[in-house]
Order: C-alpha cells, then structure tokens, then sequence
C-alpha cells in the first residue's frame, strides 16, 4: 500500500507519511524510543569516556551468550523462586489488607500503621536485621520482597476503595443492594484501576527487592550474576544481567496492565 | 357493610390517600450545630410532580436524600403509603444528578442495574431495561458505555435504570444541571411525555424556577438557614398538546416572576 503513494508523492511527503505513520502507532512510537535509546547508549560507548562501560551491541553479545550457555537461565531459576513466592504473599495480604481498611473503619486503624511504617522504611538498612533473624536462605529473600512490595499494594488497594465515587455507593443503596453486593459489583470494579496501578508499582518494588536480597544477602541467581561479572571485570555481561531484569520487570508490568483491561475495565477495551 | 362485596373488592377495604408520601417533623442537623432542615412537613400526592425549589443551601437535596433513605434524619419520620421507612425501599427509586452510573458496565447492564441487585435472571432483565432504555429515546445504544454518550445521554440512562425498577415514587436530584441547556429543554419536553405514559409520583429537586414551573403540579419552595418551607404553589398550567407552547403561557411566564419576587430576598 505505501508503495503506491509514493509513486506520485513529493519526496518530503515521504518521511512525514512516514512519521505520520508512527505517531499513529503507539507501538511503533515505542520501538521508536527504544532504538534511540539503545542508540544513544551505543554512540556514548563508543566515545570511550569509561572503559568499564559496555556498548548495547556488546550487551546484547554477552547476554545472547549467557542465554545460549544456560547460565542466565539457571540464575533466573533461582532467583524467580524468592520473587514469585513474596509476590504472591504481598498481593494475597497487600490486596486482602488494603480493601479490608478501606471498608472497615477498625481494620483501617489497626492495620494501615503498620503499611506506612513499612513503606518509609528504608529497606537496606533492614536487611542487615533480617539476615541476623532469617538468615541467608530462601526466607530472608522472600521477606525482602514482600517488605518491597507488600505496603504498596495495601495503601493503594485502601486508597482505591476510599477513592469510590460516593454517589455510585449510594445508587447501589438506593436500589436495595446488599453490602455484599455494593462491594462485588461497585465497590471492587470502581477500585479496580488505582488498585491495580498499585499492584504494578508492588510488582516492580518487588523486582527491586530480590536483586537487592540477592546483591546484600547472598549472591544467588541473577544478584550472583551482576556481582559475579563484576568481580571479574566482564562488564558487558554484568550489564546484560542488569539489562535482562530490568526488561522482565518492565514486560511483567505491561502484562499486568493488559490482565486489568481484560479483567475488569471491557469499556477500555472498546474504546482501543 | 357488606361483607361480600368487600372481599369482592379489597381496594375499597382501605382507605385510598392522595398522598403517597408524608414527611412529618423532619429536622437534620449536620456536623454538629449547621441546621439543614427544621421542622419539615409535607405531602406528596400520589400521580403529581412535586418540586423542591430554594437557593443552593435550602436543604432540598439534603430532604430528597431523606425521603429516599439515604440519609437519616435526627428527627421526624417519613411514611410511604402510610409505613414509616428507615432506609430505601422497591417503592422508591431515584436519579442521580451526577448521574451515578458504572463507566465499566454498558447501557443496558447499568440501566438493568436496579433488577439485577434484585436478582432478576438476566434475559428477563435485558428486557425490561431495553423497553425503558427505547423509552427515553436511547434505543439502538444498547452496548454503548457511559463514556461514549453525552452528559443528556447518560442521564437518560439514569433515567431508565428508575424506570425499570417500576417503583412508584421518582426522586430527581437536579437531574438536569449537569447538562447543557439546549439537552436540558429537550429532556423536560421529554419529562412531559413521560409523564403521560408512566402514571408515577415524581419528586424534583432543581434550583431553576423556570423549570419547577414548566414541570410541576406543586412547587414547595423552600428557604435557607435554616432550611424551611416557605411557601406552596400550585401552577394551574395545561400540559397537553405542544410542549414548546407552554413556555409562552402566560400562567407560566407570570409564575415565573412570582415565585422570582419571593426568592430575590433569600438571595445574597
């Protein structure tokens, strides 16, 4: 189909069809802004301003051999373990604990100062006591994560019930609906985004706390991998290490985002 | 009397009031010492358009909140054919004038809301809402969500999603503010027309005296701090025929400036 516009079309009318073409696209507009910045990142390589600082090309070279000799999957083995595990547990209890206060006056001052001590407190600096308790196994990890992950998914999921539109609760109430139903059919639909903005932001906080439980606790999976590089000063896979966790966390969240249209938000999907 | 012919015809066993609604010293006091309503009494009768007309601090949403149930007075009942309530009830159903719908849900399942609550079976439901939703002229926007109609639209959901539960009182919370005026007109020439098929009591809460008037059979105005009735009109204007005609009455225009007259001095 472009081939035969551009038969007739003027040459500048060439690229900004084809700009044209990509603001249209927002996945375009993402490829778009991932080549310039890998681009980036290469060209700043290439000025040699630090010899500890890899190319992308380099990069994407070691992390390709790390894949193909199974050492990249052998660490994410060990690593997604402590990560799905304290996922789990802060959705199950960071959901359930945050709708609970939001409903529930008693809950909400029983509860919430727990999730806001958690939240301000500076995680490394804990990580050192959770150690002395837990110790170095699978434990300690999973507490990182959920200690990362969990308060953010509660205050939001609190946040997000508090949020509902006072008179949409009261629709329901007028047509004789339950509680029970106010809360399935109202209240839980009408949360569900700013609830799921803080599952994502829970899910990404969690990334953070395994690759810091394996960086301070001890090297394992893919916290073993960075160090590891590091140590012996092989920094193109060090960075395809850190670049391959960052790309899982950011592709997990996307996926998350997706789950949540489906789920619970059919009016986004028409209008898309 | 006659014991047979009563039991041939329980309708006359009891006695038929005209109103359908009595609000009885009413008095509700918010947050301590800011007096929203004082000692309300009113009827509303059964198969008229009643409206709650004041300036913005009258109390009127605060006593059509009342006698929905939403809200509990400190003091004072409401009896609905003649029970005292406590809270909403299936004879009672109202619009909301932020028109309350669930943006994630379409048309016809907001509009089926009231019956689904109810846990009618969902073809039964669909229905039911389908007939009201062609009712108030949105036929065809079935499967449409909220975000995709106009303001007008979306209340002629809300308008719907009451009618469907076939109560018989309407509570209208200034269903119409938050619409522009050319939809405004529209929909109280529509209201009209309603009005003629759906033999319901309605109660209107609006702060535009050309719309109580253009409306109502009774205008209970009320005024501010705190919130009282002040005076009851009952226009005496013929609704059949051309709606558009009734704007150039001069019942209504001179009602208009009356009721103007008696506000103007609540007004700061």
């Amino acid at each position: 189909m472009p081939s035969d516009h551009s038969a007739n079309a003027p040459i500048a009318g060439v690229t900004s069809r084809w700009a044209g073409a990509v603001t249209d696209s927002p996945l375009a507009l993402k490829v778009l802004s991932l080549a310039l910045l890998f681009a980036v990142w290469e060209l700043a390589a290439r000025t040699n301003f630090n010899w500890a600082f890899p190319g992308f090309l380099d990069t994407m070279a070691a992390l390709w051999e790390m894949i193909a000799d199974g050492s990249m999957g052998a660490a994410y083995l060990r690593t997604l373990e402590p990560l799905l595990i304290g996922l789990a547990i802060s959705l199950g209890i960071g959901v359930t604990a945050g709708v609970a206060m939001g409903l529930r006056n008693d809950v909400e001052w029983l509860t919430l100062p727990i999730f806001i001590t958690m939240q301000a407190a500076p995680m490394a600096a804990l990580i050192p006591l959770i150690t002395f308790v837990y110790g170095i196994g699978l434990a300690s990890k999973v507490l990182a994560v959920c200690m990362l992950a969990m308060p953010v998914i509660a205050i939001n999921s609190y946040k997000a019930v508090r949020n509902v539109s006072p008179s949409l609760l009261d629709m329901s109430r007028s047509f004789m609906g339950s509680r029970r139903q106010q809360i399935f059919m109202i209240i839980l639909p009408a949360a569900s985004p700013m609830m799921f903005a803080g599952i994502r932001l829970g899910v990404a906080e969690g990334f953070s706390g395994v690759v810091l439980a394996e960086l301070l606790i001890t090297p394992t999976g893919i916290g073993d991998l960075i160090s590891f590089n590091r140590s012996v000063a092989k920094f193109a896979h060090m960075y395809a290490a850190i670049f391959s966790i960052v790309a899982l966390a950011v592709i997990t969240v996307s996926l998350l985002h997706r789950l949540e249209v489906t789920l619970f938000r059919p009016e986004k999907r028409a209008s898309t | 009397m006659n014991m047979t012919r009563q039991t041939a015809d329980p309708a006359s066993a009891r006695p038929v009031s005209p109103a359908i609604i009595e609000v009885d010293g009413i008095n509700k006091v918010y947050a301590g010492d800011v007096v929203a309503l004082k000692d309300i009494h009113l009827e509303f009768n059964r198969g008229e358009l009643t409206s709650l007309l004041g300036p913005s601090g009258c109390g009127k949403t605060t006593l059509l909140k009342i006698i929905a149930g939403l809200l509990e007075p400190n003091s004072g009942e409401v009896r609905v054919n003649g029970q005292p309530v406590s809270g909403p009830g299936r004879e009672r159903a109202f619009v909301f004038q932020d028109f309350a719908l669930m943006p994630w849900a379409t048309v016809l399942r907001n509009a089926a809301f009231g019956l689904e609550v109810q846990g009618m079976a969902k073809a039964e439901r669909e229905d039911r809402a389908r007939h009201y939703i062609s009712e108030v002229g949105l036929e065809g926007f079935e499967e449409k969500y909220p975000h995709e109609l106009s303001g007008g639209m979306r209340q002629r959901v809300g308008l719907a999603r009451a009618l469907a539960v076939d109560a018989d009182v309407l509570m209208m919370d200034e269903p119409f503010s938050a619409v522009d005026e050319q939809t405004r007109r529209k929909f109280q020439e529509d209201l009209i027309r309603l009005r003629e098929i759906e033999k319901k009591t309605f109660i209107l809460v609006t702060h535009s005296i050309e719309e109580a008037v253009y409306l109502s059979d009774r205008i209970v105005m009320l005024s501010p701090r705190p919130g009282r009735v002040s005076q009851i009109v009952t226009p005496k204007i013929d609704r059949h025929g051309d709606p558009e005609a009734i704007r150039r009455n001069t019942e209504y225009l001179d009602l208009i400036d009356e009721i103007w007259a008696n506000l103007k001095g609540y007004v700061e």
